[in-house]
């Protein structure tokens, strides 16, 4: 099973750089062009399935308004 | 079924305040203010760091960290960062300057704090250009570069080469720990996390001087997207900035981290 991963965005912080779009390797992330952030920014969302959770994300974002997780598979 | 439980892998961190950062959007300012903020919380030092402010686009640096700060004059945070750690050699002292306040208005502060090889730590956030007053030729503007005090491109006859600062200052025997890192890609941020960890290590373990001199973005003065503006530190920058260790002493290079 791939591994299952998810942000949740911090809309007082993104700013809809857009550099966390361009760094995912899974390219599942976009500004969402619904919605406005407190600021007046189109924020990140996830557009698809395939989040790994792996944080490449949040390693570029200049405002650290990502967290991810990733879910851990419970051994049987 | 037991429901996996999930694991956090990234969250903001807690030397980082909440507010909102002032910084235009895509500015890996907040990159380094991130790093700076994980490498405190994971060595343990929030309690006991205090962080001198420059003049320039971060100077609101004070309001971004959950530590102490002070706000010094332009281009004097190594000299009020020198008599801190002189009065309180217990603290962790570092400042946080820009290239105009470091590389231009407070060259004479630089130098004679790594000459004297006070035990402070300096990050040093390079984007060759002023960005606070509106994007003027900064001494790290590269050859060529359009700004708006040089709307012809730096011309090196009349207007002179960028100044290295990590090369010159590795000169000094005062320093302890000199190098360059990157902000454009995901590769080079964990490389400069390292850096910044083993400016602190150096400062730590009173071996000097330490400075980590960051390649960094300005989209807005620039006048590139976010994502155009990181290509350019990787185009243009980095031959100009070669990254590297300029100056690591022994004790830094054999510690693992």
């Amino acid at each position: 099973m791939a591994v299952k991963g998810w942000i949740e965005v911090n809309e007082l912080h993104c700013k809809g750089c857009g550099l966390c779009v361009a760094a995912c390797p899974q390219n599942v992330m976009s500004l969402d062009m619904d919605r406005l952030t407190p600021k007046g920014y189109h924020p990140v969302h996830l557009h698809a399935e395939g989040c790994t959770g792996c944080g490449i994300c949040a390693i570029v974002c200049p405002d650290a308004a990502l967290t991810v997780y990733r879910e851990v598979p419970v051994k049987a | 079924m037991v429901a996996p439980a999930p694991k956090i892998v990234y969250q903001r961190p807690a030397s980082l305040a909440t507010r909102v950062t002032h910084y235009c959007p895509g500015c890996t300012h907040g990159v380094a203010h991130r790093l700076i903020a994980e490498v405190l919380d994971e060595m343990g030092l929030r309690e006991k760091t205090i962080g001198v402010a420059p003049v320039g686009c971060s100077v609101f640096a004070y309001n971004y960290f959950n530590h102490d700060y002070v706000e010094a004059a332009h281009g004097r945070a190594p000299a009020m960062a020198t008599g801190i750690k002189r009065v309180l050699p217990q603290q962790t002292v570092y400042t946080y300057q820009g290239d105009g306040d470091l590389a231009s208005i407070g060259m004479a502060e630089i130098m004679h704090a790594a000459a004297r090889g006070e035990q402070i730590t300096v990050v040093f956030i390079n984007n060759a250009i002023y960005g606070m007053t509106g994007g003027q030729m900064a001494p790290t503007t590269l050859p060529g570069m359009v700004t708006t005090s040089s709307p012809g491109g730096r011309d090196v006859e009349s207007m002179g080469f960028p100044i290295r600062m990590s090369e010159i200052l590795a000169k000094m025997d005062g320093a302890g720990y000199i190098v360059r890192r990157s902000l454009h890609d995901p590769a080079n941020i964990r490389k400069a996390k390292k850096a910044i960890r083993l400016a602190f290590e150096t400062q730590e373990r009173g071996l000097g001087f330490s400075m980590v001199e960051l390649l960094s973005s300005c989209p807005t003065n620039w006048k590139l997207t976010p994502v155009d503006a990181l290509t350019f530190i990787e185009d243009r920058m980095i031959p100009m900035f070669p990254l590297g260790d300029y100056k690591v002493n022994d004790e830094i290079a054999n510690l693992r981290v």
